[in-house]
């Protein structure tokens, strides 16, 4: 545990180092506040004090801005020769992943401890559900968590940043949209077994305020999927 | 503690890197590695540091086999690898703090290592900059620090002096001997010099194969066979000591190699010496014996001698 820990703690600290972090949290603060106070079906619009349109439009900044986080995460160690370096002191492949994905987990969770004035400003408005507000926070942490593992999966298979963006976000794309249409497009248990495969569906309703343990199980399944098959493609430096 | 190599074999698709080797390595010893590129060495440094896996045979370190153990057996290594990877952007400081901190050295001990191996790699004027602001010599040192900051029993180090300056190369030569007193070191290299000036043992390894095995004189003696002289003889006519140094019973061959310096090079009989007879043989003839130097086959000409097949 400590040693995933200080591999979290050095990946924070490079984030903040090296301008990313600034960037990715300037962005995402920047993308989401825009579209949730000013433009279009925007907070105002909604006639209630929630912060639901937020949450809808977080889902999507953290889509793209996850990959940008967990991209560099294995890619650039390989890439570099430090994965050797790594790997040669006492530290397992199991380690080295889950250090990444705290590492980019907690960077996640400050952008969304950022955007806690957005629920301040709507709670000095009007009445503000806080259990749903908490939920909405839960489903996005949910989300995240699973977005960050398919990151960290797509970063160890290549060596090239740019290939690991694309490939998480390709990834991504099923869960966050192409699911959801196939569902809405095809009946039956096909219909159904798409319905259970969609990211958006699930998030919306821990967004709603419902905690449903289907929803949790479909989450941290994806974390773990994801996480597993990085640790897998790691290991595989020892068959080639 | 010790390293027993035992039939270790790796392949890379239809390629062989390394083909059924077995060697020791005791505690207390140096050993170098030597071969061609290609040969072998970096992949079997990385199956004994366990960044790849190994397909057949067994490593033991310590006597405990590494498939053994999960993975507690990196915590008794130092490892510097072959182009020196190290992140960039981290300061110097920062960074051994990570190493010592992933290899497990108590807390309270961090401190006083890092500030131990700033010493001994000499990099106190640099101390605080980022490593991607050094140059290759102090990266280098950077990569041999980060190597030994948990004080590991087994050093393996992938070509340790290349980058550095002169004065720093003797100072890392020195450091490793220091070092092989009591612990396990191994180290692979290409300059052949460094090979002598710091190993107990060399091991030489050419397409995945040992080839040699065995101290620098041991190496010499096997491949040099007979013994081969050079000598200079003054006042006297140069054919006529040709001929009197070929009718010397141990002698072999008398070849002339500077006419006008009346220089010679002689090569004796299997396990025989000529020097006592060429002695007496200039004083009987009244000959000024100038020079009598014996030819030793350079570690160069054994490597290549092993490795150019």
């Amino acid at each position: 545990m400590y040693t995933i820990l200080t591999i979290a703690k050095r990946e924070l600290a490079t984030f903040f180092d090296s301008l990313i972090a600034y960037i990715i949290l300037g962005l995402f603060l920047g993308f989401s506040g825009f579209f949730t106070w000013l433009y279009g079906n925007d907070i105002f619009m909604v006639g209630q004090a929630n912060l639901r349109v937020f949450f809808n439009i977080a889902s999507w900044s953290l889509f793209f801005f996850i990959p940008a986080i967990t991209m560099k995460m294995l890619a650039e160690e390989r890439k570099t020769g430090t994965l050797e370096l790594l790997l040669t002191k006492s530290v397992s492949d199991r380690q080295l992943i889950l250090g990444k994905f705290l590492g980019s987990v907690l960077l996640v969770c400050i952008a969304l401890l950022a955007t806690l004035p957005y629920v301040l400003t709507v709670a000095s408005i009007g009445n503000l559900d806080n259990g749903g507000t908490l939920c909405g926070y839960l489903g996005l942490f949910l989300l995240s968590i699973a977005y960050t593992a398919i990151g960290i999966f797509a970063s160890s298979i290549t060596t090239n940043q740019i290939v690991a963006f694309m490939t998480a976000l390709f990834i991504g794309l099923f869960f966050q949209i192409i699911f959801g249409v196939l569902a809405q497009n095809l009946t039956g248990n096909m219909g159904y077994f798409f319905d259970t495969l969609d990211l958006q569906s699930h998030f919306e309703s821990i967004s709603r305020g419902v905690i449903d343990s289907k929803d949790l199980v479909y989450f941290l399944s994806i974390t773990v999927l994801g996480l597993y098959l990085g640790e897998w493609s790691l290991s595989k430096r020892h068959i080639s | 503690m010790d390293v027993q190599i035992e039939k270790l074999t790796k392949t890379y698709g239809p390629q062989t890197a390394v083909n059924n080797i077995s060697f020791d390595v005791k505690t207390g010893e140096v050993l170098g590695f030597l071969g061609p590129n290609g040969a072998g060495k970096s992949t079997t440094m990385k199956m004994i540091t366990g960044f790849i896996g190994i397909e057949k045979g067994d490593i033991r370190i310590g006597g405990k086999s590494v498939t053994d153990t999960n993975g507690d057996f990196k915590q008794h290594i130092g490892y510097l690898p072959e182009n020196n990877p190290l992140y960039l952007d981290m300061p110097i400081m920062d960074y051994l703090e990570f190493c010592a901190s992933l290899q497990g050295v108590e807390k309270a001990k961090i401190n006083s290592r890092i500030r131990e191996m700033i010493g001994v790699c000499g990099l106190d004027r640099e101390k605080h900059k980022k490593i991607g602001e050094l140059s290759k010599g102090y990266r280098q040192r950077v990569g041999l620090a980060q190597a030994m900051i948990h004080d590991p029993e087994i050093l393996v180090l992938d070509e340790p002096t290349t980058g550095l300056d002169p004065n720093q190369i003797i100072e890392i030569r020195k450091l490793i001997r220091d070092l092989g007193k009591e612990k396990t070191v191994i180290l692979s290299t290409h300059i052949l010099p460094e090979v002598e000036a710091t190993c107990d043992r060399i091991l030489i390894i050419n397409r995945g194969n040992i080839v040699a095995d065995g101290t620098p004189e041991t190496l010499r003696k096997q491949a040099q066979g007979n013994e081969v002289l050079k000598l200079q003889i003054e006042d006297g006519d140069t054919g006529n000591i040709l001929e009197s140094l070929n009718a010397l019973d141990t002698v072999a061959t008398a070849a002339i190699i500077g006419q006008e310096e009346n220089l010679f090079e002689v090569q004796s009989m299997a396990d025989t010496s000529s020097r006592r007879k060429i002695f007496d043989l200039c004083v009987e003839k009244k000959w000024v014996l100038t020079q009598l130097t014996p030819l030793e086959t350079k570690l160069e000409d054994i490597f290549r001698n092993l490795t150019l097949n």
